[in-house]
């Protein structure tokens, strides 16, 4: 296990020293926030991929192939098809109207103080799921890979935690895109090794390999089982499997586009053009690993089997455990450290966009009104509120443990983004007479609606019988009341529903007025935030 | 002062018509002037200028069409998969199933659809480089 402990640490050391690079640099608000608004168009899109590939991704949906087969590669089209939600709809118009935040756009013409509370509401709860499933994963990673060595999982998820808080307060946004650089290329790498791996294997016959993956054989429940990997229903099951697919991806479709720290990426580049480059070569990327995925997922299953990955991790181990069976020692440490790589760049984004929202948002917007006390106050506000934000996350990752089910906070957090985030963003920039009773209804019920129906699904309510352990049993033992474990469906309607009944429900001259100003801005990049001279 | 500079972002170069050149506008670093900020009428101005409508026009004739294609085409996959589990674990090419095929072919849609609209977008720029051009100018004889 020295090897994995020595290629962690050297990740761990460039990184920082990527931080103390940066942080000479981040002098200013815009320095900060917006890395100088001077990443340029392929830069950004790594950072983009860096920031969007998760632990869900490289570690949870080569976990589902590998067990589920097709309907883990679900995941993976969604995770694609969602870019051009925003290539085609928010990219320019946001980065063409806002200066750090989403909620930039919304208080364009609408009442600041309403907007920017619920706004910034929405931002840290989708930033805090999304952030405590990372951790709960990076920590079960680490505690297994190096727990002999007498790193636990309190220590992992507390040396995760610490590593992101240095980045972000020390080095913001410029030291968080280069960290989420390197990240994307070592995950690209690490994956297209991978899958080579898997295809030399088969000695590079994808006939051989598709047939292997269509008669998969594993022990369960005493007995041999054969199943075809590539049909579809093996995870999502009749009688709600078909809208519990359907209901997954819209959640996927619509909310990527309301992911908060996917957003204020837009913000990092000098302009609408090289925002819109940005996201195609950020779609290139994603889209190529998750084509991989095919094969890091059916290597899996076909070459290492689910009865050996429960033994050496479960499902979410997948891919380590099936580089270990390709490429022995070095190579199962590598893809690990990959694997630490991408939770801690995923966690560092996250915290950044916690903190710039808190800061920008609600700090100096929503309680001074506007205005900075004194020269830097934002910043200042916002590095204390990253330590918050990872001491917070630390704490609850520790009190949740290893055995939390992680897969179902990102879920969660992309049905809030989707449900409270992008009907606001797509109404404010494309509804003239949206009020800002109507973004705050859609905020509100956006928010409530996904995570209320997710307290009463499947993943959180139900009976289960006594054979079930203590760690697994769900929180509310009662029947369950939505059968959907992806609320989707249901509350991105009433998300956009409340937006409009709100709206039409006000009137706000003053909104009204303004709204060709933000259109022609959206359109044109007039006055829109210039990239900081050198 | 405001400058014409070459692009330089790389990637858009690779989607413009051959032999026309992508110029941005972009602020000199050394010569930042204070403007003052543009005023309701001249915002109005801009929107009701043929050429801001026909680059509106041109936006929407493109990004309507292919939203609603890339959503019908990409919500048919669970659709077809939740609803009809057998059809589509019918085998095309050796073991290959619709289900699969289908699902790979969503990559291809996706970039087909973004490759496109880098092509289009080139010209959205041009346009719109003209509006900033044109507003500026107005806005310096003022």
């Amino acid at each position: 296990m020295t090897i994995s402990l020595f290629m962690f640490l050297a990740f761990v050391a460039a990184t920082l020293v990527i931080t103390y690079w940066s942080a000479g640099r981040s002098h200013g608000a815009a320095a900060y926030f917006a890395a100088g608004r001077r990443i340029t168009g392929w830069q950004n899109g790594l950072a983009i991929a860096g920031d969007y590939m998760s632990a869900a991704s490289f570690l949870g949906i080569a976990g589902l192939i590998a067990y589920y087969g097709f309907d883990g590669f679900m995941y993976s089209v969604g995770f694609l098809v969602a870019y051009l939600t925003v290539l085609f709809i928010v990219a320019e118009p946001l980065r063409n109207t806002g200066k750090y935040t989403m909620a930039d756009v919304l208080a364009y013409r609408l009442r600041a103080k309403p907007v920017r509370a619920w706004a910034s509401l929405a931002t840290l709860t989708v930033s805090t799921f999304y952030m405590i499933a990372q951790m709960v994963g990076a920590g079960a990673l680490v505690g297994l890979l190096l727990g002999d060595v007498g790193v636990g999982y309190v220590g992992a998820v507390t040396g995760v935690g610490i590593l992101m808080i240095v980045y972000v307060v020390f080095g913001g946004m410029l030291a968080t895109t280069w960290v989420q650089i390197i990240k994307a290329v070592l995950l690209m790498s690490g994956t297209l090794l991978l899958s080579v791996l898997v295809m030399a294997h088969f000695n590079f016959d994808f006939g051989a390999f598709f047939t292997a993956t269509s008669q998969v054989t594993y022990q369960a429940g005493g007995e041999t089982v054969t199943q075809n990997f590539l049909n579809p229903g093996l995870y999502y099951k009749p009688p709600y499997g078909a809208l519990d697919l359907i209901s997954l991806g819209l959640a996927l479709i619509f909310g990527t586009a309301g992911l908060p720290h996917i957003l204020i990426r837009f913000y990092t580049v000098p302009d609408a053009k090289t925002a819109r480059v940005s996201v195609l070569w950020a779609m290139i990327l994603i889209g190529l690993f998750y084509v991989m995925t095919t094969f890091l997922g059916f290597g899996a299953a076909t070459i290492v089997g689910r009865n050996v990955i429960d033994d050496s991790g479960g499902i979410n181990m997948s891919a380590p455990a099936l580089a270990q069976a390709l490429g022995g020692e070095v190579f199962f440490a590598f893809i690990s450290a990959v694997a630490f790589a991408t939770i801690l760049a995923v966690v560092a984004g996250l915290t950044i966009s916690a903190s710039t929202s808190f800061a920008h948002d609600f700090y100096t917007n929503v309680i001074h009104g506007g205005t900075e006390r004194s020269p830097g106050e934002e910043v200042r506000v916002a590095r204390i509120t990253a330590f918050v934000v990872g001491a917070v996350s630390i704490l609850i990752a520790i009190g949740l443990g290893p055995g939390a089910n992680v897969a179902f906070l990102v879920g969660l957090a992309f049905a809030v983004a989707a449900s409270a985030n992008l009907p606001v963003i797509v109404l404010s920039v494309f509804w003239k007479r949206f009020t800002t009773r109507g973004a705050v209804w859609g905020l509100a019920v956006g928010l409530f609606s996904s995570i209320g129906l997710i307290l009463v699904s499947p993943s959180f309510m139900g009976v289960d019988g006594p054979e079930v352990a203590a760690a697994a049993r769900r929180l509310f033992q009662v029947p369950t009341l939505f059968p959907l474990r992806n609320p989707g469906i249901i509350s991105i309607p009433l998300g956009f529903l409340a937006a409009v009944a709100g709206s039409l429900l006000s009137r706000e001259p003053s909104a009204e007025a303004k709204y060709t100003e933000l259109i022609v801005r959206a359109h044109t990049g007039l006055e829109s935030e210039q990239a900081s001279g050198h | 002062m405001w400058v014409f500079v070459e692009d330089s972002s790389g990637l858009a170069d690779c989607f413009r018509a051959a032999g026309e050149p992508v110029w941005s506008l972009e602020m000199s670093a050394d010569t930042q002037p204070e403007r003052r900020p543009m005023t309701a009428a001249e915002w109005d101005r801009i929107a009701q200028s043929p050429i801001y409508r026909e680059m509106v026009a041109a936006k929407a004739r493109f990004v309507v069409p292919a939203t609603i294609l890339f959503l019908v085409y990409y919500f048919a996959l669970p659709i077809l998969v939740g609803y009809w589990p057998e059809m589509m674990s019918r085998p095309v090419i050796g073991v290959l199933n619709f289900a699969y095929l289908f699902a790979l072919s969503q990559f291809f849609m996706t970039w087909l659809l973004a490759f496109l609209y880098m092509r289009v977008a080139a010209r959205f720029d041009t346009m719109s480089d003209q509006i900033v051009r044109e507003a500026l100018a107005r806005q310096g004889r003022e």
